[in-house]
C-alpha cells in the first residue's frame, strides 16, 4: 500500500490522520464550496486508539497516515463519536484489517452503525459520563444526542484537557492548515456560519443546553478537535467559536432581511428589487438572492442572523416555482426561530403561489407582518407602491425591536 | 391520557398506542412509563419529552 500521506503531530501522543477532500462540492445537498475534510485521530497511550474513521474512499489516505507512525494493527480501540459515513465509512473494513480489542459508540450509536454497516458486530455502548482507561490515561464520554444525530457523543481527554467533538464546531473546510489561528478569519466566521445554519439550526434549544452544560460542569477546554475543518487550539479561538455557537443559537433577530424570490419574466423580480429599497430606505441591511442562481444552502447561511425572511414567487400550473419549492422545502427543515416576514410575487391568471409561501412561512413559525402582494402580469405604479411600503413596514418592527 | 412529545426529535408518545415494538402495551400512561424508557426514535430519555 502507498504511505505517502503521513500523520500530522498535535502533541506528544496525538496525531492527526484524517484525509483532505479538495473535490467536494455536494454534501447531502449542501454546497461545499472549499471541500472539505474528515477529521480522525491516533492517541498513542498504553491502548491505542483511532478516533473516528473517514469516507470509505479516503480510507487508503488515513491508513497510510497511520502506517507512518504505527502498524495499524497495533491500534486496540476505536472510538465512533458519529456513525454518519463521512466518518464511519471505512470503520467496518478497518476493523477486519486492524482487530481491535473493542470498539465503542454510544447506545444510539451502536444501534445505528449496525443499521448501515449490516455485519458490524460486539460494539460496546457507553452513556453519557462514562469513562474509560487507555492504561495511563482516560477518556470521558459526553452524550450529544441530536446534535445532529441520535448517535452523536463527544470524547474527552481530561489529560491535557481536548474535546474531540465530532461534527460540533466544525466546518467544510479543505486545507492543508490543520489549526483554525493558521486560516483567515472571514473563512472561518464563513463556513463556519454555513456549517451552523445547515447543520445545526433545528437543534440550537440543544446547543444552548449543552454550552450550559459545558461550563456548569467546569469542563476545561485546552483544545476542540472536531471531525471536519480546523482545530481550535488557541484560548482566544475557543472562546471566539464558543460565542459564535451561543449568538446563532440564541436566534435573537437582527436588523437584517432577507429576500428570496424566482421570478418568470422578471414580474416578480422587479417586486423583490423595490420591497428591497423600502427595506434599505429605512436602515435595514438587504440580501436579495434569485433562487435560479442561489443555492438552499447559501439562501439558509443568509437567513442564520437576519430578523425578516421575505419570499416571492410567480405561479406555475397552480404552484410556487420549483425553485422555491425546494428552498422553502429546506428552510421548514431547520426550523429558523424569532423571524418576521411576508410573501409576494406576481401572476397570470391564477396565483395560488403567494398564498402557498404565505402558508409555508406560517408553518414554519413566521410571524407574518402584513398582507401578501400580487399584482398581475407586470407590476403598475400602485403594485410598485405596496412593494416599497412592505419594505418600510418591516423596516419599522425590525427597528423597534 | 396526555400526549408527550420528545423535545430532541419531535416524536409524540400517544399513550393509546402505546410503544409494543419496546414491550410497552397500548393504553400506558406516560408517567407509568419504566424510568429507563426511551424515545424509540432518537435514545431521547423520559426527562427529555414535554406534554404536547
Amino acid at each position: 500500500m502507498e504511505t505517502v500521506y503521513e500523520a500530522v503531530k498535535i502533541n506528544e501522543y496525538i496525531y492527526w490522520v484524517g484525509a483532505i477532500d479538495w473535490n467536494a462540492r455536494d454534501f447531502h445537498g449542501y454546497s461545499t464550496n472549499r471541500g472539505t475534510t474528515y477529521n480522525a485521530f491516533l492517541v498513542l497511550a498504553d491502548k491505542i486508539t483511532l478516533i473516528d474513521t473517514v469516507k470509505e474512499p479516503f480510507r487508503n489516505e488515513m491508513l497510510s497516515r497511520i502506517s507512518s507512525i504505527i502498524d495499524p494493527g497495533e491500534i486496540s480501540y476505536i472510538i465512533s463519536n458519529h456513525s454518519e459515513m463521512d466518518h464511519s465509512g471505512c470503520l467496518p473494513e478497518i476493523i477486519d484489517l486492524v482487530k481491535p480489542e473493542k470498539v465503542y459508540a454510544s447506545r444510539m450509536g451502536v444501534k445505528t452503525l449496525s443499521g448501515h454497516f449490516h455485519t458490524i458486530e460486539d460494539l460496546i455502548a457507553v452513556k453519557d459520563g462514562d469513562s474509560i482507561s487507555l492504561g495511563n490515561m482516560d477518556v470521558n464520554f459526553i452524550e450529544t444526542k441530536m446534535l445532529h444525530w441520535p448517535d452523536s457523543m463527544f470524547s474527552y481527554l481530561p489529560a491535557d484537557k481536548l474535546l474531540f467533538s465530532n461534527d460540533a464546531f466544525g466546518m467544510h473546510l479543505a486545507s492543508n492548515e490543520r489549526y483554525a489561528d493558521e486560516i483567515d478569519d472571514y473563512i472561518l466566521k464563513y463556513e463556519g456560519e454555513k456549517y451552523f445554519s445547515n447543520i445545526l439550526l433545528p437543534y440550537s434549544s440543544l446547543v444552548l443546553k449543552l454550552l450550559d452544560k459545558v461550563k456548569s460542569i467546569g469542563l476545561e477546554i485546552d483544545m476542540i478537535l472536531p471531525d471536519h475543518g480546523p482545530i481550535w487550539r488557541t484560548k482566544e479561538d475557543i472562546d471566539k467559536i464558543f460565542n459564535y455557537y451561543t449568538f446563532w443559537a440564541e436566534q435573537k433577530p437582527t436588523k437584517k432581511a432577507v429576500i428570496l424570490f424566482d421570478t418568470m419574466w422578471g414580474s416578480t423580480e422587479k417586486m423583490a428589487h423595490v420591497i428591497s429599497e423600502g427595506l434599505i430606505n429605512n436602515n435595514i441591511e438587504v440580501h436579495l438572492l434569485p433562487m435560479k442562481t442561489t443555492h438552499r444552502s447559501d439562501a439558509v447561511k443568509e437567513i442564520l442572523a437576519c430578523g425578516a425572511l421575505i419570499v416571492g414567487s410567480s405561479t406555475l400550473n397552480n404552484n410556487m416555482l420549483p425553485a422555491m419549492a425546494d428552498v422553502m422545502t429546506y428552510i421548514k427543515g431547520l426550523r429558523p426561530q424569532n423571524l418576521i416576514g411576508a410573501s409576494f410575487g406576481s401572476y397570470g391568471w391564477s396565483g395560488e403561489a403567494v398564498g402557498q409561501v404565505e402558508n409555508m412561512l406560517k408553518d414554519m413559525g413566521v410571524d407574518v407582518v402584513d398582507e401578501s402582494i400580487k399584482a398581475q402580469y407586470v407590476p403598475n405604479v400602485d403594485d410598485l407602491a405596496r412593494c416599497f411600503n412592505l419594505g418600510k413596514t418591516i423596516a419599522e418592527k425590525l427597528n423597534s425591536m | 391520557m396526555k400526549k408527550y412529545k420528545c423535545d430532541l426529535c419531535g416524536y409524540v408518545y400517544d399513550p393509546a398506542a402505546g410503544d409494543p415494538d419496546n414491550g410497552v402495551a397500548p393504553g400506558t400512561a406516560f408517567e407509568s412509563l419504566p424510568d429507563d424508557w426511551v424515545c424509540p426514535l432518537c435514545g431521547a430519555e423520559k426527562d427529555d419529552f414535554s406534554p404536547a
